[in-house]
């Protein structure tokens, strides 16, 4: 389970996250729902340690993640997969080993390793792709080895930053089709955030809005949908100001 | 809350001893290190070497010419070359070369969140990236040296025999009379300092890195000056200490 409590952030004066409470029970898939730059990328982050909070606290599994010492932070990451808005690729690694970089701290036996590789790259539909390096390939395919680094770790949580912006619509139903693959064959926890709200309305069970530093609502999609809250219909009905 | 000084020497030498200890992050790409950072620079060094060796020739013989035995132009070509003009030269132009490189990938990986991208898979940056490239600094800075040394100074005898009135007997026993193993042994540690400070101030820049491709200029630019300033420091640090 994650737990964010009473969350805050702030860049200089800019206070970007002012008291965030939300709850990620385990086998849940939550979506994060809400404005460009209302900091869902800055949430995931402290999630993962990469951030630390100014106030406030995450806890993954009852441990407080930013009180970890350098070693047991290392072993709840193992557990947590990161996929990241922008894939943030090993550029000097070909697709393949960007993923035996990923899977190399768990230790596996190599032929195991290779397997899972392989399968991985052929989960994203780039089964060719292995011996490529990231540069070669267009924005969406780096997407979908960003995912493949994240999944070929069977972690027990993956965290989603825009698993589908910039993908066509079938692979995007591919990649819909993972998060709930992975969900129910590996059971892990997600924490998806996403601007496709058919995405979001089809993989998550709980849906929540961020909404200027806060959790404006949380519920289930449906509960979502029939909200009367007017930032929250303004969100999916995709209203201007 | 302004830590110690010492605290923080203590929390450095922590933290680098824990990066040493992670030698399946780095030892797998020392080589390669090695090879980028020192083989490839070994041209420019050369280069540098033979123009440094001919013009002490010229400027000891204008010195020397009625007032010292001309053999004495060996020794000051050796002297120079071995213990200062071969290691700063050298250091200066890998400063260049080496830090530019190291701070530009890092950042880049920086602004790109490949750092961040390492550090949730459990790699610690400064293990898979930073002691690699100082490491590598550190080895091969005395190698490309060593070979601007010897190139500088057999440089600098043939520019006296040809262009100077003096036979390869008298260079040599120039160079021969003044000069002491700790002659080349100074200039070698030396230039393994530079290799260190310029490849740490290298990947702190790098590291360091926000604001996208502009931070990067601004980095690599800061890591090259920092990294000449150093070596400048680092020399004087070195004649007081062991002259
Ligand atoms: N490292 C940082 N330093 C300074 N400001 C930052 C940093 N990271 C994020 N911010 C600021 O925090 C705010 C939230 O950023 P974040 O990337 O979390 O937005 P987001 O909700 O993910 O937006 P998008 O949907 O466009 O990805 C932005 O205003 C951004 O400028
Ligand atoms: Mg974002």
């Amino acid at each position: 389970m994650i737990r964010l409590d009473d969350l805050h952030k702030a860049f200089g004066p800019r206070e970007v996250l002012r008291g965030v409470a939300l709850e990620v029970p385990e086998g849940s898939s939550t979506v994060l729902l809400g404005r460009s730059g209302s900091g869902k990328s800055v949430l995931l982050k402290h999630i993962v340690g990469l951030m630390r909070p100014d106030q406030g606290a995450v806890w993954v599994d009852n441990r407080e993640v930013a009180a970890l010492d350098h070693d047991e932070l290392n072993l709840l990451r193992r557990e947590i997969g990161y996929v990241f808005q922008f894939a943030a690729l090993f550029d000097s690694l070909t697709c393949a080993g960007n993923l035996r970089l990923a899977l190399q701290r768990q230790r596996l036996d190599p032929d195991e390793a290779e397997r899972r590789i392989a399968e991985a790259l052929a989960m994203v539909g780039l089964a060719e792709a292995g011996e490529r390096h990231p540069a070669e390939l267009s924005g969406g395919m780096r997407k979908r080895i960003g995912i493949a680094r994240a999944v070929v770790l069977r972690p027990r949580y993956i965290l989603w930053d825009e698993p589908t912006t910039g993908l066509d619509p079938v692979t995007t139903a591919t990649m819909d089709q993972m998060m709930l693959r992975v969900r129910e064959e590996l059971g892990v926890t997600s924490v998806i955030v996403t601007h496709d709200l058919g995405s979001a309305f089809k993989v998550g069970d709980r849906v929540a809005l961020l909404h200027e530093g806060r959790v404006r609502a949380t519920g289930t999609p449906a509960e979502i949908r029939a909200s009367d809250d007017p930032v929250v219909r303004q969100f999916i009905e995709g209203r201007p100001e | 809350m302004p830590a110690s000084p010492f605290a923080a020497i203590g929390r450095s030498s922590r933290l680098t001893v824990r990066a040493l200890r992670d030698t399946e992050a780095w030892a797998p790409q020392l080589l390669a290190q090695m090879r980028r950072l020192g083989v490839a620079s070994i041209p420019i060094a050369l280069f540098i070497a033979v123009f440094t060796g001919i013009v002490l020739a010229l400027l000891a013989s204008y010195i020397f010419t009625g007032t010292v035995p001309m053999y004495f132009v060996g020794a000051l070509v050796g002297k120079t070359v071995m213990m200062e003009l071969g290691p700063v030269l050298t250091g200066m132009a890998l400063a260049g070369r080496v830090g530019a490189n190291i701070a530009a990938e890092l950042g880049t990986m920086k602004v790109t969140e490949q750092v961040d991208a390492l550090e949730t898979l459990a790699w610690d940056p400064r293990s898979y990236l930073v002691v690699p490239r100082v490491l590598a600094a550190t080895l091969m800075f005395p190698v490309v040296t060593a070979f601007a040394m010897g190139i500088g100074v057999i440089a600098g005898w043939i520019t006296s025999v040809n262009l100077l009135d003096l036979s390869t007997p008298e260079f040599t026993k120039g160079l021969r009379s003044f000069y002491q193993f700790k002659d080349i042994w100074f200039g070698l540690v030396k230039a393994a300092s530079f290799g260190a400070a310029v490849a740490l101030i290298g990947a702190r820049r790098g590291l360091a890195t926000g604001g996208g491709a502009a931070g990067v200029g601004r980095e690599t630019t800061r890591a090259v000056a920092e990294g000449c300033m150093a070596i400048l420091v680092l020399d004087a640090f070195w004649a007081l200490v062991l002259l």
